[in-house]
C-alpha cells in the first residue's frame, strides 16, 4: 500500500506549495485592492474571484490553452528554459494555486479593509516607512483573517480534482494526488484501495482542522484582560 | 510673553483645500499666524478643525498654500515642497488615540523608535521610553494591551508615544473629549504644565470652551472652514 502514502505525500506537497504561493499572491493582491482605488477595481475583483465560481474543468482548459506546449506561455517556457509544465507536479501546483487563490485573496482583502486606517496613519506620523507600516501594523492586524483564508485554501487545494486532472493528468507517483487516486481506484474496482485512500484523506482533513483550532485562539488570549 | 517678529512665528499656516463628497462640497481656507506655545483651534464640529490638523501632519495635501512650524517649511505649493508625514517629525495625538491593539503599552510607546520592519520587543529598554513611562505614570501598565486600559491611561499612552521620538511640535485632536469631567480637568492641567516644562509647541483642537479657557495662549475660532476670530488669552 505504498501507493497510498506516495499519493498522500504528493497531495501535501502540491497543496503546501499552492498555499505558500497564495500566501504571497493573495496577500499582495488583497492589500493592493483594499488600499488603492483605481478605475476597473470591481471588474478586476470579479475576474480574480472567477476561479471560485467556475467549474474546475473550465479552469483546467484555460490553463491547458495557456501553458500547454502550443500555448503562448507554454511554448515560451519550452523555448526559453526548456520547461514543460503539463503532466508534472508543478503543473498540479499551478492548477491548485489558481483554484484556491480567491479564498486567500478575498479573506486578505476583507481583513486589510477591516484595519482602522487611522492606525496606519498613526504609524506614518511616527516616522516609519511604508513597508514597516505594512509589516508592523496592517499585516499583524489582518493576520487572523488571512490565516483562515489560507487554511481554507489548503483544504481546497488538497481536494482539488478537475483542473489538476486536466493539466497534470493521473500519473501514479508523479501527479496522482489523493482525490484523483480515489477516483481511479473506484473506476478500477479496487474497493480496498479506495477505502484506504478515503480514510487517509479524512484523517488529513481532520488534522488540518485541529491544527486550525490550535492556531486561532493563541492570538485572542493575548488581548483579553487578565 | 515672548514677542517674536512676524517671521519668527511658531505657527505660520496659510492653506486652502476643496472637499467633495458626492453632492456635498466644503471649502477650507485659513490663515493662522501665531507665536503661542499653546495654540487652540476652537469651533463646532464641521468647522474644519480635524482637516486642518491632518494637513499639518501631512496626511492630507492642501490644494495650495504653505505650512511652516518653527520656521521650518513642511509644505509650500509654490516652492513644490511637500514633506511626507514621516519626514515632518510632528507628534500627533488622535481623538480616539489610535493605539496599536496588538502591541503592549511599552511597545506602543517605543513604536516610533524602532526602525526597520519589526516591532519593538516586548521587553525593549530605552532611556527615552523609560523617561516618559515615568513622567506619565505608566510604568505599572507597561505590559498591558490597549484593550485593558481606561480612557485616561490610553490618553497618556498616546501622549507618551507621540513625545518619545522628540517631535518638533505636538498636534492634539480633541485629546480630552473621550474622558469624564474630573479626569479631563486633571489631564488638561497636566498637559499645560508639561508644555511649560519642555517648551514644546502644541496645537490643540477642541469644541469645548473650557479647554480654551484653561489651556490656550492663543485661540483661533473656526467656522465653516474659515477663521472667524483670533484672540489672545
Amino acid at each position: 500500500m505504498d501507493g497510498a502514502w506516495i499519493a498522500l505525500l504528493l497531495t501535501l506537497k502540491v497543496a503546501g506549495w499552492a498555499t505558500l504561493l497564495n500566501l504571497l499572491l493573495g496577500v499582495a493582491v488583497g492589500h493592493a485592492l483594499a488600499h488603492r482605488a483605481f478605475p476597473g477595481r470591481s471588474v478586476l475583483d470579479a475576474i480574480l474571484t472567477l476561479p471560485m465560481v467556475m467549474p474546475p474543468t473550465v479552469l483546467g482548459y484555460y490553463l491547458l490553452v495557456l501553458i500547454g506546449n502550443h500555448g503562448p506561455l507554454g511554448s515560451w517556457l519550452q523555448a526559453t528554459f526548456g520547461i514543460n509544465l503539463i503532466f508534472t507536479w508543478q503543473g498540479a501546483v499551478i492548477a491548485a494555486t489558481i483554484v484556491a487563490f480567491p479564498l486567500v485573496f478575498k479573506a486578505a482583502r476583507a481583513a486589510f479593509e477591516a484595519v482602522d486606517p487611522q492606525l496606519e496613519q498613526a504609524a506614518r506620523v511616527l516616522g516609519v516607512s511604508e513597508l514597516a507600516v505594512f509589516f508592523r501594523v496592517s499585516l499583524p492586524l489582518a493576520w487572523r483573517g488571512i490565516l483562515s483564508g489560507l487554511l481554507l485554501a489548503f483544504a481546497r487545494a488538497t481536494g482539488e480534482f478537475g483542473a489538476t486532472l486536466m493539466v497534470a493528468g493521473s500519473i501514479p507517483g508523479k501527479t496522482q494526488t489523493l482525490s484523483i487516486a480515489v477516483f481511479e481506484a473506484v473506476q478500477a474496482g479496487q474497493d480496498d484501495v479506495a477505502a484506504l485512500l478515503v480514510g487517509l484523506t479524512s484523517l488529513t482533513c481532520l488534522a488540518v482542522l485541529l491544527a486550525a483550532g490550535k492556531l486561532a485562539p493563541g492570538y485572542t488570549t493575548r488581548q483579553t484582560p487578565r | 510673553m515672548n514677542t517674536p517678529a512676524c517671521d519668527g512665528a511658531i505657527w505660520d499656516i496659510d492653506i486652502a483645500r476643496h472637499y467633495r463628497h458626492g453632492q456635498r462640497r466644503f471649502d477650507l481656507a485659513l490663515q493662522i499666524n501665531s507665536s503661542a506655545g499653546r495654540l487652540v483651534l476652537f469651533g463646532p464640529s464641521g468647522a474644519g478643525k480635524s482637516q486642518t490638523l491632518q494637513m499639518m501632519a501631512g496626511l492630507v495635501r492642501p490644494d495650495r498654500g504653505h505650512i511652516r512650524v518653527s520656521a521650518q517649511t513642511l509644505f509650500d505649493s509654490a516652492a513644490h515642497i511637500n514633506l511626507s508625514a514621516r519626514q515632518r517629525q510632528l507628534g500627533y495625538v488622535f481623538q480616539d488615540y489610535a493605539l496599536f491593539p496588538h502591541l503592549t503599552v511599552l511597545q506602543n510607546i517605543a513604536f516610533g523608535l524602532a526602525r526597520g520592519w519589526r516591532n519593538p520587543a516586548r521587553n525593549i529598554s530605552h532611556s527615552e521610553v523609560e523617561r516618559w513611562l515615568l513622567a506619565l505614570e505608566l510604568q505599572p501598565l507597561a505590559g498591558l494591551y490597549p484593550a485593558q486600559l481606561s480612557g485616561g491611561q490610553c490618553q497618556r499612552t498616546a501622549l507618551a508615544r507621540a513625545l518619545v521620538t522628540g517631535p518638533k511640535a505636538l498636534l492634539l485632536d480633541e485629546p480630552f473629549a473621550a474622558l469624564d469631567r474630573p479626569l479631563r480637568l486633571r489631564l488638561r492641567d497636566e498637559l499645560r504644565d508639561l508644555q511649560q516644562q519642555i517648551q514644546l509647541p502644541m496645537l490643540l483642537i477642541t469644541h469645548d470652551e473650557d479647554d480654551v479657557a484653561h489651556f490656550a495662549q492663543d485661540i483661533v475660532h473656526l467656522a465653516h472652514g474659515r477663521v472667524h476670530a483670533k484672540e489672545q488669552s
